[in-house]
């Protein structure tokens, strides 16, 4: 415990002030332990099913499951935007829930089942949301892409299990698509390129609605 | 992010005890906040004790009439539940105007109402924060106050209790039941949860080291027209400047708090008393004594204008007397 306290103040030392906690959160998960020769905090096992595939893991317990997703799986569609639940680049879909990954640990996440963008659909055999962002360029840059199709496809779902939302007028009534619901179901995914629009007109084609 | 260890607990006593005899100890419920929080090292637990797997996940009516809400019960849930809609529409509004549909999600109703501060020097580890760091100081007085607390604040420190959730669980006189690591219980009136600063802005609530909050209970509905109006600085995903929870019988009385403007969600009983008589009478009793900075002092003009909007549209006696 004492060798613990000591990596985490000499490792603070190192990386002082806010903009180097930004860093410091950036960093790969991988590459904490390796600087720590004598104080490797020790891993712990979790157990994910990721798109459908078993996967077994030892991760230093700080590791989150976006870290755990893009640096132990290498599964790199999900994206890293701000780190701290602002942005939504990082959402997948948990246990048929979407998130944001980068405010989970992975140990929360023992057992349960995840669904990344790469789980959604293939090259070949697209998503039908992921056809409809590229049939209406949903995206310009694409960073923010992936978060954006995964939270997409979990406001479908939301409203068809009729969870409520703000804007909804009538609490009582069932929940329903519309312009306005999806604007507000969304406000968890930021786009820096504001391509907004087009991936409203992409959702409304899948939900079959008019944006 | 400091290291720490990490268990699951399947006991609630166990887990009060494995919090209340390890100093740096937490509880972990959703992370959103403590997470957050622990990647600026705001929060350094040295382990963290998860409760997920306690069975606090379900929505249960109590022997009169209300409702006893599990601690884990995701935001997502309690806004969604059929009786909460219909029976506590503040509840549900309040909690919908919150955070974004991912963070909704994964928050947790005991993790709502302990999230702590959004002041933005509290975040900032370069700046003195007696609150982060009992002693320091506090560069939010005398600096860039707009988002701070206008009424019961200190002069070690003007921050808020940022959340909506509690503002109307404030109006519904919500009821928190915890567990001690002695396995003694205890039930805390929604208004002696929240501390006013004074001198120990360091503790945010009632609860003592190693408490477990294991639900919320509702007392049975009060029918009436439920509101929830939230001004912010943009329509979706961001916190309240202020907030008013509201709920109106037919003949003009009601219950009114507002949140974004105190270190707790904002209930005066006697100010409730005069909603007949209009919005400003009950914000000039509601808000007297308010020690608003220049750059807070428009959520005074602002509170009484969205406690307006609320009667307006409630219809109440008052306003259709004009
Ligand atoms: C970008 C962003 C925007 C947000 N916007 C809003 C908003 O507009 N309005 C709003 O109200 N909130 C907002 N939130 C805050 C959000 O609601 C909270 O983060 C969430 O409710 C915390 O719940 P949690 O379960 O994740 O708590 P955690 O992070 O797990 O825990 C929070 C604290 O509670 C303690 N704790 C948890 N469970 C228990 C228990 N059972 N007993 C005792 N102690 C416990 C933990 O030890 C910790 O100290 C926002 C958050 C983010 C990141
Ligand atoms: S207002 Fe409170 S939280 Fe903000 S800097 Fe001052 S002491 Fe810290
Ligand atoms: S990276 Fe998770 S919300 Fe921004
Ligand atoms: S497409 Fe560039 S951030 Fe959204």
């Amino acid at each position: 415990m004492s060798d613990t306290a000591e990596f985490a103040l000499s490792r603070r030392g190192v990386l002082a002030g806010s903009a180097a906690s930004a860093v410091a959160a950036a960093a790969p998960a991988e590459a904490m332990p390796q600087r720590t020769p004598s104080g490797a905090t020790p891993t712990m096992p979790v157990r994910l099913t990721v798109n459908g595939e078993k996967r077994e893991l030892a991760l230093d317990p700080r590791t989150t499951l976006l870290d755990a997703l893009r640096e132990h799986l290498h599964l790199t569609g999900t994206k890293k935007g701000c780190d701290h639940g602002q942005c939504g680049a990082c959402t997948v879909i948990v246990e048929g829930r979407r998130i944001n990954s980068c405010l989970s640990l992975a140990l929360q996440h023992d057992g349960d089942a995840v669904t990344t963008i790469e789980g959604l659909g293939t090259p070949d055999k697209l998503h039908p949301m992921q056809a409809a962002f590229v049939k209406h360029d949903g995206y310009q840059c694409g960073y923010c892409t992936p978060g954006q199709i995964c939270s997409a496809v979990a406001v479908l779902d939301e409203i068809k299990r009729d969870v409520p939302s703000h804007v909804q007028g009538d609490l009582t009534a069932k929940a329903r698509f519309s312009n306005m619901e999806l604007r507000e179901r969304m406000s968890g995914n930021i786009c820096r390129c504001g391509a907004y629009s087009n991936i409203a007109e992409a959702m409304a084609d899948v939900a079959g609605e008019r944006a | 992010m400091r290291s720490f260890t990490y268990e699951r607990a399947t006991d609630a006593v166990a887990a009060a005890r494995a919090v209340a005899q390890r100093p740096g100890a937490k509880f972990l419920a959703g992370g959103t906040n403590l997470l957050d929080l622990m990647k600026l090292e705001i929060e350094t637990p040295t382990h963290l004790v998860d409760v997920q797997d306690l069975g606090f996940d379900k929505i249960e009516k109590t022997g009169d009439g209300g409702l006893r809400i599990g601690a884990l019960v995701t935001n997502t849930d309690l806004a969604a539940d059929t009786r909460v809609r219909r029976d506590y529409g503040v509840l549900s509004r309040a909690i919908l105007a919150g955070a974004s549909g991912q963070l909704r999600n994964k928050a947790s109703t005991a993790g709502n109402l302990l999230q702590r501060t959004r002041c933005p020097y509290f975040y900032d580890t370069n700046m003195a924060c007696n609150k982060r760091k009992p002693g320091d100081g506090c560069a939010a007085i005398g600096g860039y106050s707009r988002q701070l607390g206008v009424i019961g604040v200190s002069s070690s420190c003007i921050a808020t209790f940022p959340g909506d959730m509690a503002v109307a669980m404030r109006v519904l006189d919500a009821v928190i039941e915890t567990v001690d690591a002695g396995g003694q219980r205890r039930s805390i009136p929604i208004a002696d949860f929240h501390r006013l600063w004074g001198d120990h802005p360091e503790q945010d609530t009632s609860l003592r080291a190693g408490e477990l909050i294991t639900a919320v209970v509702l007392p049975k509905p009060l029918g009436g027209q439920h509101f929830y109006e939230k001004v912010r600085d943009r329509a979706s995903y961001a916190y309240a400047l202020v907030s008013v929870a509201a709920v109106i019988q037919r003949d003009g009385s009601g219950r009114v708090a507002f949140g974004g403007v105190a270190p707790k969600p904002w209930r005066v009983e006697e100010a409730e008393a005069l909603l007949p008589q209009g919005a400003e009478a009950v914000t000039a009793r509601a808000f007297h004594g308010a020690t608003p900075t220049k750059d807070n002092a428009f959520k005074l003009p602002l509170a009484t204008r969205a406690l307006a909007a609320v009667l307006a549209q409630a219809g109440t006696p008052a306003q259709k007397k004009g």
